[in-house]
């Protein structure tokens, strides 16, 4: 449904998207992780036919983004990072505007607006005028606005800004509903949104994809060993030398009083050994505790440990 | 190009200025001071055809030169000052509430949105002209005036409006900013205006050419109620630029 290679978006010098390729299915989720600034809405608004990229190609539905825009954008559902609404206007008024925009026939507006007004829950609010509204619905309102013209490709940034908590959970359980008869790309630098919504993840960072994969293979793929944090009262190099020396420990680093020792993985159980060493070293055990490796920390470890990779492809 | 999406954008933008006081508050302006100016400029008639009736002294009085060349004239006047806030939103709301976004992304041509824009201050204008349909009926039940001029004049002001219009898309098109979208709308018509009041003091072919450029030096026809077809031609051509560099504008919204 969704073919891209080799996209590249440069800002003057600055390539803000660069050399992305992945391809979307479709019926499929895909969720698009990256701290602000890595290149989603860059990503996402060449996409939409927003805006030309610098190089390689974007199908949609077939129609390349560049040869024929209209065509693409028919088949497209865009929420922009602000959602794109008229304070002075009527929700409902809106909606049948967008759906006018997108050419959805005379006969088949009521419904169309109806339908959006539903499924997002604003019927309540249908006549408010949208300046009225809090960021929530209006967030709510840009979602349906995407939604109106019942489109093959749904592109959402960050759909869940600014809402609250039972808000967030709503448009979720909305996106998980959209897969299968839509296709979905959403764009996060929320880990657990992504999680809670997409089948799929593709992480890009500095405008690179870093990781592209289902949600459980990217967290085996990824995991190290198990990480203990030890804090002690007297931190004396010998003693965490001696730690360091227990067979099966991969690093220690140190950072004052507190010591994270990283175990290598496939090890069996060292507790005891790493206690007995401190305290056999009279380092005086303050805390021990083991660090859960979570999504949190890979998502960092992609985008911020492999910096290396990253500045040496940036010179070639 | 489909008329549909045109339609549907000069719509919306014409709703709009009827849900927020711009069309309210530029219709109450303009018929306040057109309505004074045309009671003045019938009283100022009505004392020189009696001066005329008494004393046989001085011109006939006619009501084409009496009324309907200075009313007419004036009202070219009250556009220069009142098409800036009507125009001023079109495209710098736009783009400062991130709407753009849903207009660019929309299957719809960059054609289609500048006339939709052009359409519904159009619109705006044509309601406006509307009111002051009042005066030739006030005039036609008490007097006997040509139709011809008046004809001309609604042709020639509407012309000249639409001019001060694409002036004033195309500012709205290259900032955010409402205020600066305005004055620039209004200095830019305003230099159009008095272009040609340097073509005294200037030599043969510049002055010929500041003539030519001049937005009122074209409209002293339409008032006598003649149409030339030279100064239609420069009207469309006019408002044909302005909306083409709009056009472009917007099109260059998408390299940055």
């Amino acid at each position: 449904m969704i073919q891209v290679s080799h996209l590249t978006k440069f800002y003057g010098p600055r390539a803000a998207v660069n050399d992305l390729t992945f391809e979307v299915k479709k019926g499929e989720i895909v969720g698009f992780l990256g701290p602000n600034g890595a290149g989603k809405s860059t990503t996402m608004k060449i996409l939409t036919g927003f805006m030309p990229a610098s190089s390689g190609s974007a199908k949609i539905a077939g129609y390349d983004v560049f040869a024929s825009p209209l065509e693409v954008k028919r088949n497209i559902g865009f929420l922009p990072e602000n959602p794109p609404v008229y304070p002075e206007m009527q929700v409902q008024d809106y909606l049948q505007f967008a759906a006018e925009l997108h050419q959805v026939p005379r006969e088949k507006l009521r419904t169309a607006v109806d339908h959006a007004l539903t499924k997002t829950s604003l019927g309540d609010v249908r006549h408010r005028l949208i300046g009225n509204l809090s960021k929530g619905f209006r967030q709510r309102v840009g979602l349906a606005q995407a939604l109106v013209h019942n489109p093959a490709i749904l592109i959402l940034d960050e759909p869940t800004v600014g809402l609250d908590p039972k808000q967030i959970i709503e448009i979720r359980e909305l996106i998980k509903g959209l897969g299968g008869e839509h296709t979905v790309i959403l764009s996060s630098h929320i880990l657990p949104e992504v999680t809670a919504t997409c089948e799929r993840i593709i992480v890009i960072s500095k405008g690179r994809i870093v990781a592209e994969d289902t949600i459980d293979q990217l967290t085996t793929r990824i995991k190290k060993g198990v990480i203990y944090s030890l804090v002690v009262k007297n931190p004396d190099p010998t003693g965490v030398a001696a730690i360091r020396n227990i067979p099966g420990i991969h690093t220690v680093t140190q950072a004052g009083p507190k010591l994270v020792i990283e175990v290598q993985s496939g090890t069996n159980e060292i507790r005891d050994q790493i206690i007995e060493t401190a305290v056999k070293k009279e380092m005086g055990v303050l805390e021990f505790s083991a660090e859960k490796v979570s999504l949190e920390e890979i998502f960092l470890q992609l985008t911020t440990i492999e910096t290396p990779t990253q500045s040496t492809g940036a010179t070639v | 190009m489909s008329p549909k999406n045109v339609w549907t954008i000069a719509r919306k933008d014409f709703r709009t200025y009827f849900s927020s006081p711009i069309a309210y508050i530029v219709i109450a302006g303009f018929m306040l001071i057109m309505g004074w100016m045309f009671f003045y400029t019938l009283s100022h008639f009505e004392m020189q055809s009696m001066q005329y009736q008494q004393f046989n002294t001085g011109k006939s009085p006619s009501l084409t030169e009496g009324i309907i060349r200075p009313v007419y004239g004036n009202m070219n006047v009250i556009f220069l000052f009142l098409v800036p806030f009507i125009t001023m939103r079109l495209f710098a709301e736009e783009r400062k509430l991130h709407t753009i976004e849903l207009l660019l992304t929309s299957p719809v041509r960059l054609t289609e949105i500048v006339l939709g824009k052009f359409i519904s201050s159009f619109l705006l204008i044509l309601v406006m002209l509307g009111v002051t349909l009042t005066y030739p009926i006030i005039l036609f039940a008490t007097g006997n005036p040509e139709l011809g001029p008046i004809v001309t004049s609604y042709l020639g002001t509407l012309l000249l409006a639409s001019c001060y219009l694409s002036i004033g898309i195309l500012f709205s098109s290259l900032t955010e900013n409402q205020i600066v979208a305005g004055s620039l709308t209004f200095a830019t018509s305003l230099f159009f205006w008095l272009v040609n009041w340097a073509a005294q003091a200037s030599g043969p072919i510049w002055s010929e050419i500041l003539n030519y450029l001049s937005l009122i030096g074209h409209y002293s026809n339409f008032g006598q109620g003649l149409i030339d077809s030279s100064d239609v031609i420069y009207y469309l051509s006019f408002i044909g630029l302005g909306l083409f560099l709009t056009h472009r504008v917007l099109d260059s919204f998408r390299w940055r």
